[in-house]
């Protein structure tokens, strides 16, 4: 007996958490949307509820400028310390070639770089929390460690990533292939968890297998091979706990998972996408989701922040391509009708270091902005802006934890403790809006 | 008291036998070689690949340079002072760029040194002393970023090497004189003043005793206390006597004015540590699987005390170990999931195919998850099953393409001896040349059942092979593909079609285990 209405995503989550291995004839993947269909109809999924949401990450990656992003043209000390690449505050006429910041709160004093226009629509649409002064005790100014602090969630950059954790927690013991997607060539130790272990790829073309290039004789003998299940191992049936069996369930897995991730990235986007390597990210992060795929939490990233030298141009490309990108992506989802759905959070290792050097770039520096965006959170500017004279070795002090968003992040948005997952209390600063 | 421990009959140790000593052992070899072992028998096998008697690398001289991060001269540091206080920005920035290159050029370093090492274990005649090598480098795992000096990791690669089949004592103590250990851990900053317990944890914990078996956090704290002061300056250890907590101290029930050699000779003395050693081998050598039979546990337990009947010297343990019973049992044989370098060596050593790259198994290497002289933390690489998700499969299937045709996703790899962008060949046949009648004629089924065996390490079974018999037959009839002759016609093999038939093979979930 099945009740169609009953086969959501919802049961989906909830009984593929507490699911130990059932028959060793079907991956986990099916297994898991089998009990789905057992389920009580009265749990139908509805958009919006908690576990039907999805969080993309988008990290910025080389130590973004937070003072050229968010731009504190109220305060003259800006000016001082950046006289080359300081960025006017809104309505002064363009200087160094580079225009005036945009208007985002004239009471705070505070702007966006000028490139961030795309970005400024979703902020003027109450679509943007912009989160100011965001760091850490003790801030590490090594790319690496900096990284591994934000990945792991702590401030000794060991152990498992706070995303991994978040699915460890919530899925008692049984991993579910597709509930971290990262695009890129290594899966980033924020989804890597002791159980949960993410999908990593740089295009849905190179999720399969290579050897049917070879020849197309090749592919149907392969696919007969891996999609067999540990039916069709002699041993399987009668030792579903065996080795054998759990690689040829997770070749089954790997297999379903290329299908449907190269036949949603197939389809054409319902709004153009700009050509930047951020926006294609993004533009296969909207097919996943519009093809209904069972991942919680998407991972999307860009380099090039690392702006020692010469920064105002490469750092004005970036905010562009950064801000176009979310545009897109952000009108795709509500073309889709997901837009209720999916939280976007952007962060960086670090900010950069008030004084400008010697190059007209920018040096390694501590806190700096993160946004979050989509139509859950709560919008405007959170948070005052870090002091330009009370430094610490000439970097701003943070004012809010960067593990205290997380927090948010999981206990509003997604739903889950954060103090088992971050090991800690961290004062949620709430920055999504109450219906949330 | 069972015999798991006891040596098999030595009639047990037969081709398959062999290829199961030499899989896990090494890195796998040749069907020849395969041979070779058998005809040794099995106390000579053993010995061959414990007494390390093959061949040396003949690249053992690589030459790294040991001064890539040294210290700034007191000149630059005087050069420095005076830019500081003249605002002579220009000199200041120059200083910083050199400093900068200084670290590029470490880091270029080290990337070399992954491509040395991953080549030595393609090469080496001596596959235990690299594999054991590679097990002590994941035991006391100690990651490049956080040190960041290549000299050092190579320096503590060298430690493993000399010792790893040595005594376990002289790995215990050299690890606590290693500077990159000492750096890793934060050791060089556990004073008397301000003790750091970091290497004393992980020491009980990971290295030696293990959680949880029968140490307190006390013993850490005073642990901690055994060891400080040592330290290191430049390359070289050093015993910081100033900052030296000699006071008494309470380890392990035991009391005293200890050293760091003391604190290790107390935890020697724990069975705890025999065993935990003990479990670690068998973990790397024997199975992975997640849970551990009764015989494993005796097992552990009769290596345990065989590294204490020795005073912890491992080659007897490992000569034991690689002869008994359940080393050989049918549960523990393709028991263990292939590590990334182990997937990688594996296929070149017994396939025989070219390197193609070593540049690009590096890299296939960190995106599988095993990144050299980086494991993801002081635990090492977790290993068994958490190798294994959907995108590390597609890798490794595509590794293995990779290797055999040298068709990858990044497109062909040159041939590195030509011009031009052919892939080197890859003459498959020597693996079927065995199978040879008189008159040089090879029976297409019967090299399918040897290269599939062969290759997966065990019995294909009857589903698979009938699988790659049906490929054989739909590509491989001397009528062509034409349904109607394909009967009637015995399908041939060449090294076009063994090679596809390979990239099957490679491409089945259990060619994942060994």
């Amino acid at each position: 007996m099945m009740h169609e209405h009953a086969f959501t995503r919802r049961l989906f989550i909830q009984r593929g958490c507490a699911l130990a291995s059932l028959a060793a004839t079907v991956p986990y993947f099916i297994e898991q949307s089998a009990l789905g269909m057992l389920g009580d109809p009265a749990l139908s999924s509805q958009p919006g509820v908690p576990d039907e949401r999805i969080l993309v990450v988008i990290q910025l990656g080389g130590g973004n400028d937070g003072l050229n992003t968010v731009v504190p043209f109220g305060d003259d000390e800006y000016y001082r310390a950046r006289p080359q690449i300081g960025i006017r505050g809104p309505g002064a006429a363009a200087q160094n070639g580079q225009p005036a910041a945009l208007a985002l709160d004239g009471a705070r004093g505070v702007g966006l770089h000028p490139n961030l226009a795309a970005l400024k629509e979703l902020y003027d649409q109450g679509l943007v929390s912009v989160v100011q002064g965001v760091g850490y005790p003790n801030p590490n100014r090594s790319h690496f460690t900096s990284m591994d602090i934000w990945q792991t969630g702590r401030l000794d950059a060991k152990g498992s990533g706070w995303l991994g954790r978040y699915f460890d927690n919530t899925c008692g013991g049984t991993p579910k292939p597709e509930a971290a997607i990262a695009i890129g060539r290594n899966a980033p130790l924020a989804l890597e968890g002791d159980v949960q272990k993410p999908v990593a790829f740089e295009s849905p073309s190179l999720f399969r297998w290579i050897g049917q290039d070879l020849h197309p004789s090749l592919k149907e003998p392969y696919d007969r091979i891996n999609r067999a299940g540990a039916a069709a191992s002699p041993t399987g049936a009668s030792e579903p706990d065996s080795q054998k069996s759990f690689l040829m369930r997770t070749a089954l897995d790997a297999q379903l998972s290329s299908d449907r991730i190269r036949a949603a990235a197939a389809k054409d986007p319902l709004v153009p996408y700009p050509q930047h390597p951020l926006a294609n990210q993004l533009k296969m992060i909207g097919a996943m989701i519009r093809d209904g795929m069972p991942t919680r939490v998407y991972y999307a990233s860009m380099g090039g922040f690392d702006t020692h030298g010469s920064q105002l141009g490469t750092h004005g490309n970036l905010m562009k391509q950064f801000a176009e990108s979310v545009q897109a992506f952000q009108r795709d989802l509500k073309e889709q009708r997901n837009d209720a759905r999916v939280t976007t959070m952007v962060f960086s290792e670090f900010g950069r270091r008030v004084k400008q050097n010697a190059s007209g770039g920018t040096d390694h520096g501590t806190a700096a902005p993160m946004f979050l965006i989509g139509a859950g959170v709560k919008p405007g500017v959170f948070g005052n802006h870090p002091s330009l004279v009370d430094l610490d070795q000439g970097d701003l002090k943070y004012g809010i934890d960067f593990r205290c968003v997380y927090a948010s992040v999981l206990e509003d948005w997604m739903k889950a403790p954060s103090e088992k997952i971050l090991r800690a209390r961290f004062a949620n600063p709430h920055l999504f809006a109450a219906k949330a | 008291m069972s015999n798991v421990f006891q040596p098999i009959a030595k009639k047990d140790f037969d081709y398959a036998a062999a290829q199961h000593l030499l899989n896990r052992a090494g890195f796998g070899g040749t069907p020849a070689q395969v041979r070779a072992l058998v005809e040794l028998g099995l106390d000579d096998a053993v010995d061959y690949l414990v007494d390390f008697k093959g061949e040396r690398v003949s690249n053992d001289g690589f030459a790294f340079k040991n001064d890539i991060l040294r210290a700034q001269t007191p000149q630059e540091q005087e050069l420095l002072r005076r830019a500081r206080i003249e605002k002579d920005t220009e000199t200041i920035a120059r200083l910083e760029r050199e400093r900068q290159d200084r670290q590029n050029n470490d880091r270029a370093q080290i990337a070399a040194m992954k491509r040395w090492w991953l080549a030595r274990m393609i090469e080496s005649g001596r596959p235990l002393q690299e594999k054991l090598t590679l097990f002590w480098h994941g035991h006391f795992a100690t990651g490049y970023r956080t040190i960041e000096n290549s000299w050092h990791m190579l320096m503590q690669n060298g430690l493993f090497r000399s010792n790893c089949a040595g005594n376990f004592a002289d790995l215990a103590r050299g690890i606590i004189s290693d500077p990159a250990m000492l750096k890793y851990l934060d050791n060089d900053e556990n004073r008397k003043s301000s003790p750091n317990e970091n290497l004393a944890r992980e020491l009980l914990e990971l290295f030696t005793m293990g959680e949880g078996n029968g140490y307190s956090e006390r013993d850490i704290k005073e642990g901690a206390r055994a060891l400080t002061g040592r330290t290191f300056k430049v390359n070289d250890y050093f015993f910081d006597k100033q900052v030296h907590d000699a006071g008494g101290k309470q380890i392990l029930g035991r009391s005293g004015n200890f050293s760091g050699e003391d604190f290790i000779s107390i935890i020697l003395e724990q069975h705890a540590c025999s065993r935990f050693v003990a479990y670690k081998l068998y973990r790397f050598f024997v199975s992975d699987a997640p849970t551990i039979t009764r015989d494993g546990v005796e097992t552990i337990e009769r290596t345990a005390k065989a590294l204490r009947d020795a005073r912890y010297e491992l080659r007897p343990a490992l000569r034991a170990l690689f002869r008994s019973q359940h080393f050989y049992a049918k549960e523990n044989r393709l028991s263990i999931v292939k590590s990334p370098t182990q997937l990688m060596v594996q296929t070149v050593r017994s396939l025989g195919t070219p390197v193609r790259s070593i540049d690009r198994l590096v890299d296939s290497g960190d995106y599988m998850g095993q990144e050299l002289f980086q494991p993801p933390s002081v635990k090492g690489w977790p290993g068994g099953r958490s190798w294994i998700n959907t995108s590390t499969l597609f890798m490794r299937q595509n590794t293995a393409v990779f290797l055999i045709s040298g068709r990858s996703v990044r497109g062909p790899a040159p041939d590195p001896t030509k011009d031009g962008g052919k892939p080197e060949p890859f003459d498959a046949m020597h693996l079927v040349d065995h199978l040879r009648d008189s008159t040089g004629a090879l029976d297409a089924r019967e090299c399918v059942r040897s290269v599939a065996s062969f290759a997966l390490g065990g019995d294909p079974g009857a589903a698979r092979l009938a699988e790659l018999d049906a490929y054989l037959e739909s590509v491989g009839g001397a009528g062509g593909g034409n349904s109607a002759i394909k009967s009637t016609i015995q399908p041939t093999i060449n090294n076009e079609r063994l090679q596809a038939l390979l990239c099957l093979i490679a491409a089945m979930p259990e060619f994942q285990l060994c």
